[in-house]
């Protein structure tokens, strides 16, 4: 579960300082592999706090539309309201095993700071978040969570004032204060150990989903989907089928308003190589490469990178990834919501479109499998500003 | 022999370097300012490429990188800009920059080795991800700066200085550029140590802001002292005074370099 590169990308590129910690969490990240106390510790949190295993819907409404049979990955059911749980509940773990005294963490949703807050207020670790002021404003329901479960957040104004910038922020942070400070980065991105180690901490959403679906329809999926930011919630689901040939991946990037329009968030299909945030990957740039700012009406997948091991993916044609227009994704968010009664991120509406979109290249008994990443009570005053009210 | 080796073949030599940003705040005025510190007698500069995200750098440094784009300083300016310096001074020159924009230039080793530019450092490159980078810079005739952090172990330290064939930039403290304007209270060790492990010219910048402080990193061994967000606050705070800019820069580069003679 540790690799440093992915094919040709992943990698450590990182200021000098930095260096040392990486090492210290690599270090960290081998020696609980194998630690039955450490995973124990895990198990219990993740059953018992945060609400593990969490369910398959065989959502029925959504089957009939579709022409097929569609299964969602209740991600959104997790404690906290999205699969980041799954990581920051481990990661801090590691953090305290690691006698560090203070966590930070970028978001973009919020999501990720959310969860982070929540674990350092159960693991008693104070903990200050990173977030873009754009996303500030239009996720202010998630500040405000983080700020009850007693993180500082910092809003950040440099730059697109979003997750890149966020992360940027974070990573500043981390070079002034190696010493006591451990990074609980969001998602599978970054540098080494990051796309290991958060992946690690989401397979646990494939491992469960693919159990599930062989008890409940009796088959593995034909095909499963994914909405892909850095693309944690995606690795997650995805690894728990990488073997099995027979399943379709598809990744649904954010196509903004459109591919051609240039506010968009799609680095796997328009972005180029190139390394930045510690990682050789793909990145939406200009041409001298200089990282571009990114648009996407979900604030978790407004980010101009992408993990290595995506590109690997693409490369290799084991994944397809396709656009998800912001359109698109409200449209799903209200499908979801009016045939099955659940309010699902925009992020994770991503995913959904993308579904609907391609059943009908499938039979009608095919089983198409959703990761619902996160649920969608952050989104809904955006909803009624984009599209009025209810 | 490249020129950073010769300034530092003098062992007795201290070597005062300003940062500068190129393009900030204008491409024009840019070469202004930056003549301005080789008139006043800077011993070697060293020059950054503006890129949108700074990780490495704080406030005034981002400000600054900022300002730059926004006046139209793309690479090709900077390319343009360095054949201007080059023209003028023969000074070294060396080059601060984050790598997407190496790695996304065409030829970028062989254009920078034509303009003249001395030694090339990559603030988000360890020495684990540096090897090809190595091989294109000896290739060119490029120097290798790399970065020394206050927690580097001894080992790897030893290992980076062997590589470094300009110098080594020692980090002065923990943190982003110009955040604090004080030299860590280490840092004299620090350079003590790093000394008894190499002869690669220590040079110390992070922190740095006054000819105090130069004289405080010579008295304590280093080779060279860098100053940066000082400089740039200069530049930030008569952004529509290229004068004052200009005599503010003279002054303190002065000071600095006298305090090495």
């Amino acid at each position: 579960m540790l690799k440093k590169y992915f094919g040709d990308y992943g990698g450590m590129f990182v200021p000098e300082t930095l260096v040392a910690p990486l090492k210290e969490v690599e270090q960290a990240f081998i020696a609980i592999q194998d630690d039955d106390v450490f995973q124990r510790e895990l198990q219990d949190l993740l059953v018992n706090y945060a609400g593990r295993s969490t369910p398959l819907t065989h959502a029925k409404n959504l089957s009939k539309i579709a022409g097929c049979n569609i299964y969602l990955k209740r991600e959104d059911l997790l404690h906290g309201g999205a699969h980041k749980t799954n990581n920051t509940l481990g990661q801090a773990l590691l953090a305290k095993r690691m006698g560090k005294t203070r966590i930070i963490a970028e978001t973009g949703a919020g999501q990720h700071g959310v969860a982070t807050a929540m674990a350092g207020a159960l693991l008693g670790i104070p903990v200050d978040v990173y977030m873009g002021s754009i996303d500030v404003a239009r996720q202010a329901m998630n500040v405000e969570r983080m700020k009850l479960f007693g993180a500082t957040v910092h809003s950040v104004d440099s730059g697109s004032a979003t997750l890149k910038d966020a992360i940027n922020d974070a990573l500043r942070d981390w070079v002034t204060n190696v010493e006591n400070t451990y990074y609980c980065f969001g998602t599978a991105a970054g540098p080494y150990p990051f796309p290991s180690l958060v992946a690690y901490m989401q397979r646990v959403i494939g491992v469960e989903a693919r159990e599930q679906i062989l008890e409940m329809a009796g088959a593995l999926p034909d095909a499963a989907f994914a909405c892909v930011g850095g693309g944690s919630n995606a690795i997650g689901l995805f690894s728990g089928f990488l073997e099995d040939d027979t399943v379709q991946l598809f990744g649904a990037e954010a196509a903004g308003e459109g591919l051609s329009s240039h506010k968009h968030a799609a680095t796997l299909l328009k972005g180029d190589l190139g390394v930045f945030h510690g990682m050789l990957s793909k990145f939406v740039q200009d041409a001298d490469g200089q990282i571009a700012q990114t648009h996407s009406v979900s604030a978790g997948l407004d980010y101009p990178g992408i993990g290595p091991e995506h590109v690997l993916l693409q490369e290799k044609e084991r994944v397809t990834y396709l656009g998800v227009t912001d359109e698109e994704a409200l449209n799903a968010f209200e499908l979801i919501a009016k045939q099955e009664g659940i309010l699902a991120a925009f992020e994770s509406c991503h995913a959904v479109a993308l579904a609907m979109r391609e059943a009908k290249r499938f039979s009608k008994d095919a089983n198409l499998l959703i990761n619902v990443s996160g649920r969608g009570d952050k989104d809904l005053e955006s909803y009624v500003r984009l599209r009025g009210a209810v | 022999m490249n020129r950073f080796q010769q300034l530092f073949s003098d062992v007795n030599k201290k070597a005062f370097v300003p940062f500068f940003m190129l393009g900030d705040p204008s491409v024009d005025e840019s070469f202004e300012l930056i003549k301005a510190a080789i008139d006043a007698g800077a011993d070697a500069l060293e020059l950054g490429f503006p890129f949108s995200d700074p990780m490495a750098d704080g406030p005034v440094i981002q400000a600054s990188a900022e300002r730059a784009i926004k006046a139209g300083c793309d690479y090709d300016s900077c390319i343009a800009l360095l054949k201007k310096i080059r023209a003028y001074a023969d000074l070294p020159i060396g080059l601060l920059l984050y790598y997407n924009l190496l790695y996304r230039r065409h030829d970028a080793y062989q254009e920078l080795a034509r303009v003249g530019v001395d030694a090339v450092l990559v603030a988000d490159m360890p020495k684990e991800e540096s090897k090809e980078h190595e091989a294109m810079l000896a290739q060119h005739g490029l120097g290798c700066i790399h970065l020394v952090a206050p927690n580097t172990p001894k080992a790897r330290a030893a290992e980076i200085m062997s590589r470094a064939t300009a110098f080594a930039y020692v980090i002065g403290r923990y943190g982003t550029t110009g955040v604090s304007d004080r030299l860590a209270d280490d840092l004299a060790d620090r350079i003590q140590g790093l000394k008894a492990l190499s002869d690669c010219p220590l040079v110390v910048g992070f922190g740095v802001s006054s000819s105090e402080d130069v004289q405080a990193i010579f008295d304590a061994g280093g080779r060279g002292a860098i100053i940066g967000s000082a400089i740039t606050k200069i530049i930030e705070k008569n952004c529509g005074n290229i004068l004052e800019a200009k005599k503010s820069i003279t002054t303190l580069v002065e000071s600095c370099v006298k305090t090495g003679e």
